[in-house]
């Protein structure tokens, strides 16, 4: 019996404006409690919102980069409950005229188990919009009380609501990671999931092939990938096991517990709000202009996608490398800014050197010490020396692994450092002639046997000649002299 | 000194013939006098209204005085303004100093004019009588026994009773217009927009409107000057070049079209209502004015139009009330929900109630579509009517309201009967459209009787024109209650 698994996300991504979405008040995170609230963010009697520009601009800019439509009209509707930390009882948010319509977001999935091949798929955007952030409520020492803190209300989120198109843990994690790349590379959002800038909302529910959609329990406020995966694979279990058992699962919205690892019904639809959103009297439909939108689009940046394409076919480089190497706006700087001070400054054009590097030592050691590209002690100028030594035969790839490790932990240029540990390579023709020569000469017998036509024994005589150079003689050139010679 | 035009006390202070202080102490003194007999203010703060009088005379004496500048003024208590109780008429903030000034309250400010107090109002603005107010009922001047009209019932009546030179009012569906006709007053709710609402607390926010109340036109257009201008912290405020609102009162009205709504005078209007409104046509006519019969279909539907959004709005608006950052909290309950329950129960009087009640149910899942969306096509229809007949005409006119002023709890127990008061009025906000109320003569039991004035959306300079030239013909308007 098998099931499948159907699930939708809906992402909230505090957008990185200076001020609230309707008010003057600073956004900064971690300020002592209540001094970013202004009479707006508190709701005292007569206040008004007035749309922050920013916070409307970022929402073109993400429409724009998963090709959506962007409305040249949309509404906002205010959404009412009470809660001690909506000061107004109600949020104001979108409703059915939201700012951005349908787009889409191809993601690469990497499968968690098994030997399935990672394989690119495209999730449906179905809208995203425009709200206002909640407060929050403290449960610390208020003498039995809550307290609340009013800094967050009022903070800038899109919301970002997907279609129901993943069938698994690792394309919902896929999705989560790919959209939280893709906010923070058009700079619309901090991304930091800690203090919350980016959250997802998991909508699992699961079915028989060919069934209709099962009923769906809404996981809620998950701020980290592992968690997503962890409290989607016991929600996925749990709904099997409960319809399996013969129960049925009831729509709810519920919490995943990173302790316990389960999931559990904060509320059942029964008790779900009615919202009764209607139109904001308070604000203007937001128009859109053609003209606003193409100057927003003037400022994106090349996106992701785009970049991976021309990486593979203009550079040369494989899928797998331009994925990686486009992970991260800042990573695929990294990347260009290298390549290009070894163009520019070395003449040399060697993108998939500058990969294989970055890919390979600059983002090990990153990940051993669980830095991100930003906080790598090498800059990029720094390694494209190293690199063009490497390129030119200066060093050997080991020993520039040296150098690298070297300038890693106590900073330093590439060349004084092959200087100073003497790790040039011998690439003068005479000295590497005269080793070969020597070899040749103390071992007659092996010598003998190669030119019998035992081929094995290159080998031999390259690891003697390694090491009769202290291991730093080309390797290229000392191949060439070696056969040269034995030659005879 | 107390039946004196804005334009003479503006003279007379920058003559120094008086002093600032000496108008407002003068205002002071017979508040003091008169007003625990009609309760007119809710708030007074003679220490605070004397330091603004004593810098107006500081900038008098600079020659740096501004038409308003040393004038004494009242608000409504629907104004926040800074230091001073704002209570909206509500237990719900019996205890709410504002830490900030609405713009028309700032905008007096920096005018220079005195602020007297806060004038008594139905609770939240939502009233026609002024009976809905935890601080009392009002009395109407003319008659203690009688209502002043509402919401604005204590800026009308302090208006008419010369308890301050003018004063502010607003407006969601006549509560500038209706309290005028009923105290004898003047008043003017601007095309919505021109005020900016920012600091004046919501009923319902797309039809709440503040404007001028006082003796005449001229009063009304000076104070215009003051009050109307874009305000960034609203965006429903118009940006719009600044006018002069008195620049057209004096021209003749030959020429003008009245039109006369021919559903404004078939049904529901008292007869002394009517005679007064007729006379005033027939006075218009002398002036050289013609007459056109127009049609307002779908204004018969404006009550029920109104009392769908008005309260969906105010439902949400007053959500904020909740005991839990400032006013009125229950002393004591059980939990968040009871705590929610007991201070809105408590904190909140019946006919707030009652409409919180109706507009969530008109937005609520599965009515919404039935009521609200409903609600606001036929709003457009409203409008549209309007567009329509200023085709034919540049003004119209009508009743404020079928009758004047009743008795105090006479139409206590019957809320439709209070919601028909504002029948003629509510329209206009509907539309968004100007009107204003003037006096047109005394009905039975010499009650003063108010002409409607309605204008086309940024008219307001011709209104006031329109209303002026009546007054210089008139003296309606001049006329005070006497008694007291």
């Amino acid at each position: 019996m098998t099931w499948e698994i159907v699930i939708g996300l809906e992402v909230h991504t505090q957008l990185s404006t200076n001020t609230k979405i309707f008010s003057g008040a600073s956004t900064a995170f971690g300020a002592e409690p209540n001094t970013q609230a202004d009479a707006v963010s508190i709701a005292l009697p007569g206040v008004l919102p007035v749309l922050n520009k920013g916070a409307v601009e970022r929402a073109i800019k993400f429409g724009l980069a998963v090709g959506a439509h962007i409305a040249p009209r949309s509404v906002f509707a205010r959404k009412n409950y009470f809660y001690p930390d909506l000061p107004k009882g109600y949020q104001i948010s979108q409703f059915d005229l939201p700012v951005v319509g349908q787009g889409t977001l191809t993601i690469q999935v990497e499968p968690l188990s098994g030997n399935a091949k990672p394989y690119e798929k495209t999730v449906r955007i179905t809208r995203a919009h425009l709200e206002e952030d909640a407060g929050k409520s403290m449960h610390g020492d208020f003498h039995g009380m809550t307290g609340i803190d009013l800094n967050r209300a009022g903070t800038p989120l899109l919301e970002i609501v997907s279609e129901p198109d993943m069938c698994s843990a690792a394309e919902a994690v896929a999705y989560a990671k790919a959209l939280h790349s893709l906010v923070r590379w058009i700079g619309i959002c901090d991304g930091n999931m800690q203090e919350g800038s980016f959250r997802c909302d998991v909508n699992v529910s699961v079915r028989k092939p060919g069934q209709p959609l099962g009923t769906r329990r809404e996981i809620k406020n998950l701020n980290s990938f592992k968690f997503m995966q962890q409290a989607i694979d016991y929600e996925v279990q749990w709904q099997i096991d409960t319809i399996e058992g013969g129960g049925k699962v009831q729509q709810a919205t519920i919490l995943f517990n990173p302790d316990t690892g389960e999931t559990r019904a904060m509320r059942s639809k029964e008790d779900a709000h009615d919202y009764r959103y209607f139109p904001d009297p308070d604000l203007l439909p937001l128009e859109i202009s053609e003209e606003w939108k193409e100057q927003v689009r003037a400022t994106l940046p090349e996106l992701p996608q785009a970049k991976q394409a021309r990486y593979v076919n203009d550079l040369g480089l494989s899928a797998y490398d331009a994925s990686m190497l486009t992970a991260s706006r800042e990573m695929a700087d990294f990347f260009d800014s290298t390549r290009m001070h070894l163009d520019t400054e070395n003449d040399i054009d060697n993108p998939k050197l500058c990969a294989n590097w970055i890919i390979g030592e600059v983002t090990a050691q990153l990940n051993r010490e669980e830095l991100d590209i930003t906080q790598c002690p090498i800059k990029a100028y720094q390694l494209s020396e190293l690199l063009a030594y490497v390129a030119k035969g200066r060093i050997s790839n080991s020993g520039a692994k040296e150098v690298f490790r070297t300038m890693w932990t106590e900073g330093g240029d590439a060349d004084s450092i092959i200087v100073r540990k003497a790790l040039e390579q011998i690439s003068d023709s005479g000295a590497i002639e005269a080793i070969v020569d020597e070899i040749i000469a103390t071992n007659a017998d092996k010598v003998a046997e190669y030119r019998s036509g035992k081929d094995k024994l290159f080998g031999f005589f390259v690891g003697l000649a390694m090491k009769a150079s202290k291991g730093k003689a080309n390797p290229a050139q000392l191949n060439d002299v070696l056969k040269r010679k034995l030659a005879g | 000194m107390l039946n004196s035009s804005l334009q003479q006390l503006g003279s007379a202070l920058r003559a120094r013939k008086i002093s600032s202080v000496e108008l407002t102490q003068l205002y002071l003194d017979r508040i003091a006098k008169l007003n625990p007999q009609l309760n007119a203010y809710i708030t007074l703060n003679p220490e605070t209204s004397l330091a603004q009088a004593r810098a107006a005379d500081v900038r008098i004496a600079a020659d740096s005085a501004e038409a308003l500048t040393g004038i004494p003024f009242a608000q409504k208590d629907i104004f926040c303004a800074q230091g001073w109780l704002t209570t909206c008429g509500s237990k719900m903030l019996h205890n709410f100093v504002s830490p900030y000034d609405a713009h028309v309250i700032s905008q007096f400010n920096d005018a220079g004019a005195i602020n007297l107090g806060k004038t008594n109002m139905d609770e939240f603005a939502m009233g026609s009588s002024n009976e809905t107010s935890h601080y009392g009922t009002v009395k109407n001047p003319w008659d203690t026994a009688r209502v002043p009209g509402g919401s604005s019932g204590g800026t009308a009546a302090a208006v008419a009773a010369r308890l301050c030179a003018a004063a502010t009012g607003t407006d969601t569906g006549g509560s500038i217009r209706q309290p005028a006709a009923l105290c004898g007053i003047s008043g003017l709710k601007p095309t919505y927009g021109v005020v900016s609402r920012y600091g004046m607390i919501a009923f319902a926010s797309s039809l709440d409107q503040a404007g001028p109340m006082g003796r005449s036109a001229e009063d009304l257009a000076l104070m215009m000057n003051v009050m109307a201008g874009f305000d960034e912290r609203d965006s429903t405020s118009l940006q719009r070049d600044k006018e002069d609102y008195t620049r057209d009162l004096n021209k003749p009205l030959t020429g003008l079209r009245i039109g006369l709504p021919k559903e404004f005078f078939a049904e529901g209007m008292g007869a002394d209502v009517a005679k007064a409104v007729e006379a005033a046509i027939a006075e218009y006519k002398k002036l050289g004015a013609t007459i056109v019969e127009i049609s307002l279909p779908n204004s018969k539907l404006s009550v029920p139009v109104y009392y769908v959004l008005a309260p969906a709005e105010a439902s949400s608006n007053l959500s904020r009330f909740d005991g839990v950052r400032y006013g009125y909290r229950a002393p004591e309950y059980s939990d968040l929900a009871d705590m929610y329950e007991k201070s809105r129960a408590q904190g909140f009087g019946a006919e707030v109630k009652r409409r919180i009640m109706i507009g969530t149910y008109v937005l609520s899942h599965g009515y919404y579509d039935a009521y609200y969306l409903q609600a606001q096509k036929i709003r457009r229809l409203i409008a549209q009517d309007f567009i329509e007949a200023y085709k034919q005409c540049d003004v119209i006119m009508g009743p404020t309201s079928p009758s004047t002023a009743f008795k105090l709890g006479e139409k206590g127990d019957d809320p439709v009967q209070m919601y028909l008061s504002d029948i003629y009025t509510i329209a206009v906000n509907l539309a968004g459209l100007p009107g204003m109320s003037i006096p047109c003569g005394f009905g039975a039991n010499n009650m003063p009787v108010g002409l409607q004035i309605i204008g086309n959306y940024f008219d307001e300079a011709r209104m006031l024109n329109v209303a002026h030239q009546y007054q210089l013909a008139t003296d309606w308007h001049s006329r005070a209650p006497h008694g007291l």
